[in-house]
């Protein structure tokens, strides 16, 4: 009995002790990434985004004020209620204090719904669609690679201004392909160009022959693929298969990943137009940081999501030790005033706005001949930074409810 | 331009040329599937990733070893058939006796195992394998572009759907294998070795799935996944065909592949339910299956 008041008193000391500095709830951050480590997303995300968030933690040197960091990871396999329940679980049970990564815009939104319940922080880099900056936004709610808007703003601008005039969409049917099309529909429209109509395909598919007749016989000039991942990888080499470009028509990937391009090869995917957030091999910086990860990724090359996550954890790590706590809102805070730096050469000229959007310098990039690839994953010339203002949304147009108007 | 049901025919026979196709893959995995359960009494749910181990076979070997397309086909079928057999030997033929569900749990999860264990190696992105050169190329039918690649896989699973079940049905051997599933101790007793039909007859229908993988290799992507996204599938289709009726899987086989391509033009969106559609209702009226023997 003694020795029991004795013990709680000393745990009562040692708790009112930490309050005095900074106060980390538990005294442990928690940081969860939650992704794909499975399915469709999982080469562009996956467990690449979990060594990212680990190199972000050990680079910062593992402790924030003394408070160690801990990173946990599990997989959505694409589903929003795994991924609610999920992070549910870690926030309400586990201690977690930010979620990351979160590909697949379906899983985003339903955590980004309970963060924002919760008042945590999430740090969406694989997800792309806008509503996440729109009237999915939230206080402590992060939009940090790319979106829908950027990719059509560049890889659309691109292709109708080269004389892709008419389109034709293999849209995937969930959330995310129906925003992409809808964003470069939007911009195919504004350079006056036609859309001749589109088709959505079950999430994920591995057979595109019947679509792709479908779009062979609209005759379209141009077949915008509004998917991503193994199902662009899927469409792409079916597409040649059945002789598409013979027949005088184009392939638009509108989302395109180093990975993807890997997979199907140069012979493939040359002359391919796309748009990323993050290349690898662009300067010294990110070759040196991509470098690092490819040691412990059997020598693969990021993804704009890996380096996203990086940069995405370093930031709140730095903000976490400004803020000298881990409430959500006080965090938040300090992300928007801290300026956007770190070792992966991520987020060129970032900023981060109201509506939670992280703006910063895209780059247009087109897939390079056999012949001009000086080694493996060499696989993109930037034909053109897009800055961050041109890029994105302008704020003004954001429905968002924290944008002042 | 002619439209049937609003949907001008020429598109309309491509789409139903395309359901073929993919009914022919249908047919195949339905079949091996069949055979083992309809002989053997197991749920085979390693199928899918046995479909995936043919498909991944001929990859590697033209990756390490330059063995063409052709070799592939050949051998394949017969390496991942030994695998089966190993697989069979050592575990499934201890659960012969028990109830269907404890032959389905552990297929379950050994394919579980093997698409993590090739996950692990590979990721999902997928391996390219390119159409062989003979079969390059395609036709220009009027109304599609038919690549002759999708012409052969059609010949072929047909030539080997209609060869097993004429060996199965036709033949001494099928004779006896059907005999030993319906009674094994009387089959034992004139001298024939059951044990040894049954490992074989599992053997082959795992060289099914294996030689389908082969044939996907160069359309489909060559990933971990390709086996699981097909699968269920194939059990819808095995199920609404008859569960032991060989002849019943390779006909329903062919005939959802088209339903589906119909559904595609349709509405795309139910593209990927209507088979499961169509096995409630099958069930409901007629549960043992179109071509079944009743229950």
């Amino acid at each position: 009995m003694l020795k029991k008041a004795l013990i709680g008193a000393v745990a009562l000391t040692a708790l009112t002790a930490a309050q005095a500095q900074a106060q980390y709830s538990e005294n442990k951050i928690k940081i969860g990434v939650l992704t794909d480590l499975s399915g469709t997303y999982s080469d562009l995300a996956g467990k690449g985004a979990v060594l990212a968030a680990q190199m972000a933690v050990e680079d910062f040197g593992g402790k924030v004020n003394g408070v160690p960091v801990e990173i946990v990871s599990a997989d959505h396999q694409n589903k929003a209620d795994i991924a609610s329940s999920i992070a549910r679980k870690w926030y309400d049970a586990e201690g977690v204090d930010a979620i990351a990564e979160l590909v697949t815009t379906a899983a985003a939104v339903a955590v980004r719904e309970v963060s924002k319940e919760k008042g945590k922080i999430d740090l969406v880099s694989g997800a792309a669609s806008t509503p996440l900056t729109n009237d999915k936004c939230s206080p402590t709610g992060f939009h940090w690679t790319y979106d829908t808007y950027a990719l059509a703003n560049g890889t659309a601008n691109a292709v109708v201004k080269t004389g892709g005039k008419s389109w034709y969409f293999l849209t995937a049917d969930y959330a995310f392909g129906h925003n992409l099309q809808a964003q470069t529909e939007r911009v195919v429209k504004a350079n006056g160009g036609e859309v001749k109509g589109a088709v959505k395909h079950p999430f994920p598919n591995s057979d595109f022959s019947s679509f792709l007749l479908q779009a062979q016989s609209s005759g379209a000039q141009i077949i915008g693929l509004a998917n991503a991942g193994a199902d662009t990888i899927n469409a792409i080499k079916q597409a040649k298969e059945f002789g598409i470009t013979q027949g005088g028509q184009s392939l638009a990937g509108l989302l395109v990943f180093i990975t993807d391009v890997h997979s199907l090869g140069l012979e493939t995917a040359q002359g391919m137009m796309l748009t990323t957030g993050y290349y690898w091999n662009r300067d010294d910086e990110t070759r040196a940081w991509s470098k690092r990860w490819s040691a412990k990724m059997d020598g693969k090359m990021p993804s704009m999501v890996h380096a996203g996550t990086y940069s995405s954890v370093m930031h709140y790590l730095k903000a976490l030790a400004a803020a000298k706590t881990d409430d959500g809102v006080k965090v938040a805070d300090q992300m928007r005033a801290l300026p956007i730096k770190d070792a992966s050469g991520f987020a060129v000229n970032g900023k981060i706005r109201a509506d939670g959007r992280m703006v910063h310098d895209m780059y247009l990039a087109q897939v390079k001949k056999p012949s001009e690839s000086k080694g493996p994953w060499d696989y993109y010339n930037i034909v053109r930074t897009i800055p961050g203002d041109d890029a994105y949304q302008p704020l003004a147009e954001s429905t968002c409810a924290l944008v002042k108007k | 331009m002619m439209t049937l049901f609003g949907i001008p025919t020429a598109a309309l026979f491509g789409q139903l040329l395309l359901g073929l196709i993919n009914g022919a893959f249908y047919a195949m995995l339905s079949l091996g599937l069949a055979l083992i359960f309809g002989l053997l009494n197991i749920i085979n749910f390693s199928h899918g990733a046995q479909y995936m181990m043919g498909a991944f076979v001929a990859w590697l070997g033209l990756t390490y070893l330059g063995a063409n397309y052709w070799v592939a086909l050949a051998l394949a079928p017969v390496i991942v058939a030994a695998f089966g057999i190993v697989l069979e030997r050592t575990m499934l033929s201890r659960l012969y006796k028990l109830d269907h569900l404890y032959g389905l749990l552990l297929t379950f999860g050994l394919a579980l195992i093997i698409e993590g264990f090739f996950r692990q190696l590979y990721g999902i992105s997928g391996m390219p394998y390119a159409v062989p050169k003979e079969l390059a190329g395609g036709w220009n039918l009027g109304f599609m572009y038919l690549p002759i690649y999708r012409a052969w896989v059609v010949f072929a699973s047909l030539v080997l759907c209609v060869g097993t079940w004429l060996l199965i049905e036709k033949t001494k051997l099928g004779a006896y294998l059907r005999a030993a599933t319906e009674n094994p101790a009387l089959v034992q007793a004139f001298g024939i070795n059951v044990p040894v039909m049954i490992t074989l007859t599992y053997g082959f229908g795992v060289a099914l799935a294996a030689f389908a993988g082969v044939l996907a290799a160069p359309i489909y992507s060559v990933n971990p996944l390709m086996g699981s996204n097909l699968i269920i599938v194939v059990f819808a289709v095995v199920v609404i065909g008859g569960m032991g009726s060989i002849m019943g899987s390779i006909v329903t086989g062919f005939m959802l592949g088209i339903l589906e391509g119909l559904t595609k033009v349709v509405y795309p969106e139910a593209a990927g339910t209507v088979i499961f559609m169509v096995m409630v209702i099958v069930l409901l009226i007629k549960p043992a299956g179109l071509f079944g023997k009743g229950a």
